[in-house]
């Protein structure tokens, strides 16, 4: 198992180089100039200098070394500093945002936590819905509870989230007035009642982001418990006297599990795809609003660093997923 | 009469007893038995059809503008609000410009569906072809999934938003506002959906190939061409068409949600998506600008998830028949 995660882990490097450089040529080969803001007036040497105080006088190649050389060595060391006081990364050059002129890397540490907040509870709430939803429609199929939980997955798979956004905001806070539209990210929770109304202007995001999870999640737990249902050792089960709540709560869901854990983990990178378009629906002003603005501002390095740290995410999760596999699963270990 | 000769009886029949049933007609049967499916399948060919020939019926210009009957509400806000503005001339309401919504939604569900169309066409060709040759091929089915693989570890919609924003303005002038859009969209859905097509392909390509027919066709000297042509392809054609149904479900939604964000068609170029996302600002004082074009996504999207649910069914030779 362990020679497996490793050589899992190495096959890793070259597959986000891959991703860092096709990130890059797209950026590179796009025709927009950052220097198109600058008025006509000023001077081309004058230009050409700002060209190069951007970073962009040198060749191509260099210019890919350098990021990476940012990324994966300068960046760490500051976070290095961050956490333990240490002065590493004092001096060095760290990835500049165009459009601010500080480290990209400060502004994503201010948005990662609200990103975080909306995107992981809405996960977790979309997991804690599905699976008992998934189980039971399973355990009675064809029932009129799993008939009416095919329809609404069907809907969930259906209906996007900048549909169900402005829905959910037209119902519940211009009709009802139950919560506020838009998400307050400057709320800070110190006591009881600010906790409520934090947990009030979270609940519509979360509810967008969690229906999506919920529809997929439980269509896997469904086919993975129907698979399972119908195997001897259930009826082994049942033929030795246990009674019916443990032969499905603890022999069936057990390996029914299995592949769901695998696509919960598979399913993370997307949900943060997801969450561009809630992000920008409740205006929570997290990494998706941030990509969106640093592409309308044509801030390359922003768009670039942000976009790597999304392709990070998935490939760390698969990695995750075939090593989960690997342990839940004594079948398939590659070793 | 011995147990013998009832054997030989039997087989002296003159033909069989009820015609042959043709493939076809089998997964209509199958096919017909799914409730949702078949609804769903009306319901997109009506989509279609209404958009592709709305037109003709309703012969409101979508781009007129009309300000002195702005703001007409939908004639069914009369049932609550017997108050409401609202006209027979346009049952579905006007715009803040008095543009007539029906002709706007039948216009702008032309453009998503043919983006949707399109797009889905690129992208099963893309994964069809990549995943023939790899199943195949020996020799180049390790590059070619290692690349698939690779691909599919990439940010999609980061990267969708990247390559629609900074590659607008060639196209746009090089192809004009509405043709360069549409290539671009269309172009970059089809190339970052190519994967899910392209493995299943490639499995089902892998397991016919052992199979005595292929060795046959193999003997008889069929070069690789033919036998891809001929027997490899009508054989993979029901899990292409299932994963069609899935690509264009989720072309239509990339699409909208492209424009959503504001990266889409140009201003007075009306999709389902774009009507949506210029109306959220004023939904709370008109709310069917929001709600009705996104029904008809959802709706569509809906419809066409059913019908692949069936088709997947129908198609599927272990589940027909019982």
């Amino acid at each position: 198992m362990l020679t497996f995660t490793i050589r899992r882990l190495i096959l890793s490097v070259p597959t986000l180089l891959f991703i860092s450089l096709i990130i890059f040529l797209l950026l590179e080969l796009a025709p927009g100039d950052p220097m198109a803001q600058v008025p006509l007036t000023v001077p081309p040497e004058v230009k050409a200098k700002m060209r190069e105080a951007l970073g962009l006088g040198e060749p191509m190649h260099i210019r890919y070394w350098k990021w990476l050389v940012q990324f994966f060595w300068i960046e760490p060391q500051v976070l290095f500093d961050n956490m333990f006081g240490t002065t590493f990364a004092e001096g060095k050059q760290r990835i500049l945002s165009w459009q601010t002129r500080s480290p990209v890397m400060d502004m994503v540490a201010q948005r990662l936590p609200q990103t975080l907040w909306v995107v992981g509870l809405s996960y977790i709430v979309g997991i804690l819905i599905a699976l008992p939803i998934g189980i039971y429609s399973a355990y009675r199929q064809y029932s009129v509870f799993d008939q009416s939980g095919t329809f609404i997955t069907m809907i969930g798979f259906s209906i996007p989230p900048f549909f169900t956004g402005p829905l959910l905001i037209m119902i519940f806070a211009v009709q009802l007035g139950w919560f506020p539209s838009v998400y307050d990210t400057t709320h800070v929770v110190n006591d009881w009642d600010s906790f409520v109304i934090q947990l009030r202007q979270m609940i519509m995001p979360v509810m967008v982001l969690a229906l999506q999870t919920t529809a997929q999640i439980s269509r896997f737990m469904r086919a993975s418990m129907l698979d399972n249902l119908n195997q001897d050792y259930v009826r082994t089960a049942r033929a030795k006297g246990l009674p019916e709540h443990i032969v499905v709560m603890v022999h069936v869901l057990r390996n029914s599990m299995i592949p769901v854990v695998t696509a919960i983990a598979l399913g993370v990178p997307g949900i943060f795809g997801g969450a561009i378009i809630t992000e920008v629906v409740f205006k929570v002003n997290g990494i998706g609003a941030q990509l969106l603005s640093a592409l309308f501002a044509n801030d390359l390095p922003s768009v670039q660093t942000l976009t790597f740290m999304i392709a990070v995410l998935i490939v760390v999760f698969n990695l995750i997923a075939d090593v989960l596999y690997g342990v839940l699963d004594p079948r398939i270990r590659y070793d | 009469m011995t147990e013998q000769d009832q054997k030989i009886e039997a087989l002296q029949d003159d033909g069989p007893l009820e015609p042959p049933h043709s493939q076809w007609k089998d997964v209509w049967h199958q096919f017909r038995k799914h409730k949702g499916a078949l609804i769903g399948g009306s319901f997109l060919l009506l989509v279609t059809l209404g958009v592709l020939l709305g037109e003709y019926i309703w012969t409101i210009d979508p781009q007129k503008l009309d300000i002195r009957n702005k703001d007409v509400r939908p004639l069914y806000t009369f049932l609550w609000d017997s108050g409401a503005k609202v006209q027979w001339a346009h049952p579905l309401g006007t715009d803040n410009l008095g543009r007539d919504a029906l002709a706007n939604m039948i216009v702008g569900g032309r453009t998503s569906m043919a983006v949707g169309w399109v797009a889905m066409i690129l992208a099963l060709s893309i994964g069809t072809t990549v995943g023939v040759i790899a199943g195949y091929f020996r020799r180049l089915d390790g590059p070619l999934m290692r690349f698939t693989d690779l691909v599919l570890s990439l940010p999609i919609l980061p990267l969708l938003l990247v390559a629609v924003t900074l590659f607008r303005d060639p196209l746009r002038a090089s192809f004009g506002p509405e043709t360069g859009m549409f290539i671009l969209i269309v172009g970059v859905v089809g190339i970052t959906s190519w994967m899910q097509t392209a493995r299943i392909v490639r499995s089902e390509v892998l397991a016919l190939k052992e199979r005595e027919f292929i060795l046959a066709a193999r003997s008889i000297g069929t070069t690789p061409g033919a036998i891809i042509r001929r027997h490899l392809l009508p054989n993979v054609i029901s899990p292409i068409v299932v994963s069609a149904t899935l690509g264009l479900a989720t072309a239509i939604i990339t699409e909208s949600a492209l424009s959503f964000l504001g990266v889409g068609f140009p201003p007075d170029f009306p999709t389902w998506g774009k009507m949506l996302a210029d109306s959220v600002p004023r939904m709370d004082q008109y709310p069917e600008r929001v709600v009705l074009p996104g029904m008809a996504i959802s709706l569509t999207v809906l419809s066409v998830n059913y019908l692949g649910d069936g088709l997947r069914d129908a198609l599927d030779p272990r589940i027909r028949g019982r």
